[in-house]
């Protein structure tokens, strides 16, 4: 992939992660949105959790900063508040994004700040060996539900637009070549704005539900995703098990760091 | 038709999943398991560039022989 050399730290590659893994494929979907979005590099800071997708922001050959369980959105939410300017990018796990920094996420999506966030989901924390997360379909297996997931998971995206994020989208591995134009539309937007991409763990979540090599989870992805529009044609029994992907959600509001810096004009006498 | 296209793989970051030979719609690629596909029918290829974007390792490029764009 030639943007690589631009974008990418050769000598951290090749990556960690597993043959197969979506992450790679949801990675370089990020890279190409930066490059269609123009983004300069030095404008431009990638921030990440913890866990598999979080050690995404270590190949990136941008400002980065790999920080705490859960607390990507926190550090972010800090950049953004000192420098307004900059375009500030999350990359977190399904784990990482809603269950350790659950909390974090509906308030970061409530105040709406500037960040884009891009959600690996592989339903299962990779990293640790596969135990189920908020976003882990009920019945599937895991090393934490071994007679069967019984949890019901998150929509990310219908907790996201609740909860206030200003432009939300799904996409999956398989659809990686209209995966960076919903990235694009994310950066763009003043505001929070989230992009659940799904991918696939061929090791632990794969094998222990049997789905096969990488293509077939690649080919489930493909058959399951329906595309919002299709999706108002067809009934909730219908979509049961279906993916709804496309842009889900665009909506405007007032942007947290502007409204903070008119608060302290408005303190300091400036308007 | 025409235009011809350059498919590469760098061996040194591919993981060998095949995911490139499984979704190339011309099969330009041979793929055994365990080993890293072999560009086999570069002619056939049509610059869908469907093998770079779904290859989780960067390690698959097509490039427009006459051209340097990245498509």
């Amino acid at each position: 992939m030639m943007l690589a050399e631009k974008y990418l730290r050769d000598a951290m590659m090749p990556h960690m992660w597993c043959p197969g893994c979506g992450h790679g494929i949801i990675l370089q979907a990020v890279i190409r949105a930066i490059d269609k979005a123009g983004l300069e590099h030095d404008k431009t800071v990638i921030v990440s959790g913890i866990g598999c997708s979080s050690r995404a922001s270590g190949y990136m050959n941008f400002d980065t900063l790999h920080t705490t369980h859960g607390r990507a959105l926190p550090f972010a939410s800090g950049i953004k508040m000192a420098n307004p300017d900059l375009n500030v990018i999350v990359l977190t796990g399904d784990g990482d994004a809603l269950a350790i920094g659950g909390n974090h996420f509906i308030h970061a999506c409530r105040r709406n700040i500037d960040i884009t966030t891009v959600i690996f989901n592989n339903s299962i924390y990779g990293m640790t060996s596969g135990q189920y997360s908020p976003m882990t379909p009920v019945g599937q297996f895991a090393t934490t539900s071994p007679y069967g997931n019984i949890d019901r998971n998150f929509d990310v995206c219908e907790l996201a637009k609740s909860a206030g994020a200003t432009y939300v989208a799904r996409s999956t591995a398989y659809h990686a070549p209209s995966m960076p134009d919903l990235i694009v539309k994310a950066i763009n937007n003043k505001g929070f704005s989230v992009v659940e991409a799904v991918g696939q763990c061929p090791t632990y979540y794969g094998r222990r539900n049997k789905l096969g090599s990488p293509v077939d989870m690649l080919n489930w992805q493909k058959e399951h995703a329906v595309n919002v529009a299709a999706a108002a044609h067809l009934t909730p029994e219908q979509l049961a098990d279906k993916l709804i992907i496309g842009e889900l959600h665009n909506s405007s509001a007032p942007e947290f760091t502007e409204k903070y810096d008119q608060l302290v004009a408005r303190l300091q006498g400036r308007e | 038709m025409g235009r011809k296209f350059a498919v590469a793989i760098n061996p040194k970051w591919c993981k060998k999943c095949g995911i490139c030979a499984a979704f190339c719609p011309r099969q330009v690629f041979t793929h055994k398991a365990g080993h890293v596909p072999e560009i086999t029918a570069e002619e056939k290829c049509i610059g869908c560039n469907q093998c770079e974007q779904r290859c989780p390792d960067f390690a698959v490029t097509v490039r427009g022989k006459n051209d340097e764009s990245d498509s």
